[in-house]
């Protein structure tokens, strides 16, 4: 069986990712084996609605960072002077490195006279497998501050279509990051269909568009829900026409509703909820269309 | 002296930009001299609401070496350099991919022949514009390009001066994000009372200490949820400036492209607690 890949992303924060993503994950499982995958490692919080055992966590051994060794180091600041990062400054005559700054080029390295500099491979984030019924979750924490949020991203992805061939799942579903920077651009290539989760604000028509030329630029088709319409219905209008200029095909609509945080501090998905359990089981024969035509 | 302070959440949505643009024009109705800074360069949306006239656009490059023609004589030694994979080897000389750089200039110290240059790659633009007496300037990340850090450097670099600068970060807790925050007089965390919030909190707090900022928060949508993120904070001696309830009547006026500050009592009633505290710490 050919596993599909189906990516959420939003370009705008808080529209509802994670809810939606989640309740794909609910409704898929009761036909395939799912792997879902959380791949935004910055603020992971799949986990914290799909009910499954946890694993055990994984080291990611991101970028290297610069290490300097008080002993051979003279203190001429070749390595401050030649660090575009800003990441080493020159403390009571010695070099000193700031970790939070250090992208681990290992330019310091190669200018130091005295060899006082080494590379060690930082533990930047790590990553692990949850069970739950029907599905696998896979899903990662970045470090604070860490680079290679991008090549996080490629890894769990990597883990989950091993997972997919290994346990016969037909769908792996990634709940994305928000944004259109590095770790979008990991979470969407090489995917079989993006959906955009947007919201009726000028904000959320403003990101869905750089969302969509993003999908583009990779070369991804993409299609568009609405979640929580009832908050400026005219804007969901403005959205439809916008979407039908862009060629990118309006699945759906989703309402407001107050009990949606309740409901997710309880650990449920919105299928919960009788208004939203119609419109997501009609998303998601759409999706499943799309997926498998 | 210019007093710096950041709106960030780790979580998205929660109301970075609804508070920070109606800061900000707060801010400039009552002590002039106030700089806004859009520095979710990724999603810059603080423009939809402030409507500056813009006065300015400036193209923002990285450099990002170029191999001159005839000169590698293929030794591989800035590939074995580049941390990022963005120099292949070939036979005879290497091949650079400048979308995987990250512009540290290695490559061009370390070749034996000087067969690389750095050129200029584009990466975005700075915006900058007047909105009323208000200076408001922006990050806008290029579609496809990955690199967000170094152009909030530039942004934060270009700040025109102001006595007061007001930034709206980026969501999460990453590498722009950090380049975002560095160096801010005050951190002001806006988050919401549900589970998500809460994880993402507790990343941004910690970023926080990281970076010896100091910190206060604002809970947006405060009853819709529990008291945990309340509780958290109250361990963490962080204090809370304001709480705004869920209103209808806020989510309309901010789809409707106006600003919080002059729609609603509950934000002009955050807007007027956060100066406090903007006056307190500067």
């Amino acid at each position: 069986m050919l596993v599909k890949e189906l990516v959420v992303i939003s370009g705008k924060g808080g529209t509802g990712k994670t809810s939606l993503a989640a309740s794909l994950v609910e409704l898929a499982r009761s036909e395939y084996p799912v792997v879902a995958v959380d791949a935004d490692v910055d603020a992971s919080n799949l986990a914290l609605i799909l009910d499954a055992e946890p694993g055990e966590p994984n080291d990611f051994v991101g970028g290297e960072l610069a290490c300097v060794a008080p002993e051979p180091c003279t203190g001429c600041g070749a390595c401050v002077e030649a660090c575009r990062f800003a990441a080493i400054v020159l403390s009571d005559g010695k070099a000193l490195v700031d970790p939070l700054a250090c992208e681990g080029c290992r330019v310091c390295r190669a200018v130091c006279p005295a060899g006082a500099v080494t590379l060690r491979h930082s533990v930047t984030g790590s990553w692990r497998v949850d069970v739950g019924e029907g599905f696998h979750l896979i899903h990662a924490e970045l470090g604070i501050a860490r680079d290679n949020s991008g090549k996080l991203v490629s890894r769990v992805r990597r883990e989950a279509r091993e997972l997919a061939e290994r346990t016969g799942s037909g769908l792996i579903i990634v709940d994305g990051p928000p944004g259109i920077g590095c770790p979008v651009h990991a979470a969407l290539t090489g995917t079989d269909l993006a959906l955009v989760v947007t919201e009726p604000s000028p904000s959320g028509m403003h990101d869905l568009e750089r969302a969509l030329d993003t999908c583009s630029h990779f070369d991804r088709s993409a299609v568009v829900v609405v979640n929580k319409v009832d908050l400026a219905p005219a804007l969901v209008e403005e959205t439809a026409d916008l979407c039908r200029r862009r060629g990118a095909p309006f699945l759906g609509r989703l309402p407001f509703d107050r009990r949606v945080p309740g409901l997710l501090a309880r650990g449920l998905s919105l299928v919960h909820l009788d208004a939203f359990r119609g419109p997501l089981v009609e998303l998601w024969g759409e999706l499943r269309g799309r997926l498998n035509g | 002296m210019t007093m710096r302070v950041c709106l960030a959440s780790g979580k998205g949505g929660t109301g970075k930009t609804l508070l920070a643009t109606s800061l900000a024009v707060y801010l400039a109705r009552h002590s002039g001299s106030v700089t806004y800074l859009d520095a979710d360069v990724e999603e810059p949306n603080g423009f939809l609401f402030l409507r500056p006239e813009i006065v300015r656009e400036e193209r923002v490059t990285v450099p990002v070496p170029a191999l001159k023609t005839g000169v590698c004589s293929g030794c591989g030694e800035c590939r074995r350099l580049c941390a990022y994979g963005a120099i292949l080897d070939l036979e005879d000389r290497v091949m650079v991919f400048p979308e995987l750089c990250h512009s540290c200039g290695g490559c061009v110290i370390v070749c034996p022949e000087g067969a690389l240059e750095e050129t200029p790659r584009e990466i975005g633009t700075l915006l900058r514009g007047m909105s009323g007496s208000l200076v408001c300037s922006a990050g806008r990340l290029d579609i496809g390009e990955t690199r967000a850090a170094p152009l909030i450097k530039r942004l934060l670099d270009r700040a025109p001066p102001g006595r007061i600068e007001v930034l709206d970060a980026p969501p999460g807790t990453s590498c722009s994000v950090t380049a975002a925050l560095r160096g801010a007089d005050l951190l002001v965390l806006v988050t919401e009372p549900t589970p998500f919030g809460l994880h993402d909190l507790r990343l941004s707090v910690e970023l926080g200490r990281g970076l010896g900022l100091g910190m206060a928060a604002v809970i947006n949508r405060s009853d819709l949820g529990d008291d945990e993120v309340r509780r958290y904070l109250d361990r963490e001696g962080i204090r809370v400036v304001a709480e705004i309830p869920f209103r209808r009547e806020i989510a309309a006026v901010y789809a409707a492209g106006g600003l919080g500050l002059d729609t609603s009592p509950e934000v002009l009633g955050a807007v007027e607690a956060l100066a406090g505290e903007v006056d307190r710490a500067g």
